[in-house]
């Protein structure tokens, strides 16, 4: 496969910096992150707390708030820079074009609010003109669609289980038929039963409709469950990328494989050993390598030069010294 | 220190029971003009022995009672009946010197770290003050000693966390300080709930591998309360799943959870979402029929795959499947009725590492 078009890709994001400015400096949360998602896939981001995952959710639906600013780089949905946009512009293209699904533990639905007028209220907001039995008929076909019976249109937020508003708030993110959808720890604070239906429902309409996802999360698990693709964040850097089970199976990058390892399961009980040593502070970031404190085959290289983000296969990236010269080429930022 | 005298399973003598919880059961009252009814746990008995340590695991969604359980072990919750004993005296009828000793004897780790601090102090404080209460320290460099260590055993920089107020903490670290003020005292039965939900994974294993230490090295016993039984499988000897306040299935840990019987159980089980793209979740809908729920009979026919007309007839018993593994269910009804109402009756001894 050579490198995705804009048309089989609608989001390409390229070398995004986003900084939280504080008395005491810039706070790179995100720094140079570059990742391209093409139509059907499902990308996720994993991350420790800390690790800009969050902060690249709200930059991509343009939420960022003060003191939070986007420094650089470039989001290309659909083709078009979404920096470039002025507000008006981006409050047309968040749900149209991308639309979140908020966490599972944030009560994102108006609590006065029917269900029903919820849906419609983001269609009217963005446009779409049609007729009240039309726009019943829509809600009853997006309720339907994950699986939620058409009465719960009728009814208020605090009368659903978590599980059923979660899947009200997948409803209306494709209510638009965007092409991608961005879902930052939907799942967070819901049970396991629970969780399971609701990601695989997010994965059942986002096949259906052909978007592509970006699921953020810490939960390995749940990632090996939804995605095709995987990002590995660390210290506001996309340290690792590739296809999901060559993540799992075959890591290079050694934080990868160290939070692999650390993955408790239930296939005989074994020592389990996290990472040592604490994330680093993104205010002061170390030189080099920000994994360099950490890792256990860091070299003197590492605490010198930032590692560059390396191709070392299709569509596969680490950046880490160990694959220097002859392991992989060089990918322009 | 009086000797409690109750039918204990003849496997076990009174004297080697730390801790006990005798058929407690909690209802919760809601509502001020018609009054809503909640059983939250039914008749729940099982025991936690003075040696060797034990870590066992209490498995369930919320609701299930596992909350309401471990804080009526802790004495913060009465039951409404049955009682929970504590080296043979009633928790509820303590007096002074024995709830002193209680107190930092069974120690707790809370879900929400938000919840157990005052956002005024300072971490310092958190640690300090056990350190003052139980005189653990003769001088204020022994206690900046203990409280360092502790700190570093959790894998949080001293130099990082003392000083600052909650807030400026991250969940995992107030969660940390939590797990280090709690060794610290070095108590007898550590009740952990949730302890690691809000962690990162890398420091969900250091955190995990710590419970574990204190088990072998210090010799605490561990009742895991927890959603997680991915986690639950890696530390605990045996685990108890409740739903709906009741006991569904109990037995090791290894059995239970590579070999659920109870339907819910096997509900669990099949929505772990394994950290492995080969091992994908199955398809199988859940089962949730309103309009079935039954008033008599199995508490969880309305979820039940395979439900069978006698399942609302009436609530089914402990059916003994194994020698370590008891379940309620109907489908078991081959396998002799378990009688011992203490749950530790089918446990396996602690595993040591």
């Amino acid at each position: 496969m050579t490198a995705a078009t804009s048309i089989d890709a609608p989001l390409v994001v390229k070398d995004l910096k986003v900084y939280y400015h504080t008395r005491r400096g810039p706070v790179k949360a995100v720094d140079g992150v570059s990742f391209e998602l093409n139509r059907g896939e499902r990308l996720g981001l994993v991350g420790e707390s800390g690790s800009g995952k969050s902060t690249i959710a709200l930059a991509l639906m343009m939420a960022h708030k003060e003191p939070a600013r986007i420094e650089g780089g470039s989001i290309m949905l659909n083709g078009s820079n979404l920096l470039d946009d002025n507000e008006e512009r981006v409050r047309l293209r968040r749900l149209s074009e991308i639309a979140m699904v908020p966490q599972g533990a944030l009560n994102s639905l108006n609590p006065v609010m029917r269900i029903r007028d919820q849906v419609i209220d983001g269609l009217k907001d963005h446009n779409v003109r049609m007729g009240i039995g039309e726009f019943n008929g829509r809600v009853t076909e997006l309720l339907a669609s994950v699986g939620l019976h058409p009465d719960v249109a009728s009814r208020y937020p605090h009368e659903l289980s978590g599980g059923m508003k979660q899947r009200v708030s997948i409803a209306i993110a494709i209510s638009m038929n965007p092409s991608v959808i961005v879902a930052d720890e939907p799942t967070s604070a819901l049970d396991v039963v629970v969780q399971k239906q609701v990601v695989q429902t997010l994965r059942d309409v986002q096949e259906r409709i052909g978007a592509a996802a970006i699921m953020i999360g810490h939960d390995m698990g749940l990632m090996a469950q939804f995605a095709s693709r995987i990002g590995i964040m660390y210290g506001g850097k996309i340290v690792e990328l590739g296809p999901v089970s060559h993540i799992f199976n075959n890591p290079k990058h050694p934080y990868t494989r160290l939070l692999i390892s650390s993955l408790p399961d239930t296939r005989g009980k074994r020592r389990l050993e996290g990472i040592p040593g604490l994330p680093p502070s993104l205010l002061r970031p170390p030189p080099g390598c920000v994994f360099h404190t950490r890792c256990p085959e860091a070299m003197d290289v590492c605490m010198q030069d930032i590692p560059v983000n390396r191709e070392l296969d299709e569509r596969r990236f680490a950046a880490c010294h160990l694959y220097g010269d002859a392991d992989g080429r060089e990918v322009a930022a | 220190m009086t000797t409690q005298t109750m039918d204990s399973p003849a496997s076990e003598t009174a004297q080697d029971v730390l801790l006990r919880a005798d058929s407690v059961s909690k209802t919760f009252v809601s509502g001020t003009f018609r009054k809503h009814y909640t059983q939250a746990l039914d008749t729940v008995t099982f025991s936690v022995p003075e040696s060797p340590p034990t870590i066992t695991a209490i498995a369930g969604e919320s609701g299930s009672g596992k909350t309401t359980l471990a804080r009526t072990v802790l004495g913060l919750i009465e039951p409404t009946s049955g009682e929970v004993v504590y080296r043979g005296v009633d928790v509820a009828e303590m007096n002074r010197a024995q709830r002193a000793q209680f107190r930092r004897e069974v120690q707790v780790i809370f879900q929400d770290p938000f919840e157990s601090y005052n956002p005024f102090y300072k971490v310092d404080h958190v640690l300090r003050t056990p350190i003052r209460r139980y005189n653990l320290a003769s001088s204020r460099s022994e206690s900046d000693d203990i409280v360092e260590a502790a700190l570093r055993n959790v894998g949080l920089r001293p130099e990082e966390t003392l000083g600052r107020h909650p807030h400026q903490l991250s969940g995992g670290q107030r969660q940390r300080v939590m797990v280090a003020r709690a060794v610290m005292l070095q108590p007898k039965i550590i009740v952990a709930d949730e302890p690691v939900s809000m962690v990162d994974a890398s420091l969900r294993a250091t955190i995990l591998e710590t419970l574990r230490a204190m088990k072998r090295d210090l010799g605490i016993s561990i009742l895991y309360i927890t959603h997680d039984l991915t986690t639950a499988y890696q530390i605990a000897d045996n685990i108890i799943v409740l739903y709906k306040g009741r006991v569904a299935e109990s037995g090791s840990v290894e059995s239970v959870i590579n070999d659920p019987t109870h339907p819910y159980t096997q509900l669990l089980v099949s929505s772990i979402p394994q950290p492995d793209p080969e091992t994908q979740w199955g398809r199988e809908q859940e089962v949730r029929d309103e309009d079935e729920i039954a008033l008599t009979g199995c508490n969880f026919y309305d979820r039940c795959p395979v439900r069978m007309d006698e399942c609302t007839d009436e609530d089914p018993p402990l059916y003994r499947t194994a020698e370590n593994r008891i379940t309620r269910c109907y489908r078991y009804a081959d396998s002799p009725v378990h009688h011992a109402p203490d749950l530790r009756s089918v446990f396996v001894d602690a595993t040591s590492e």
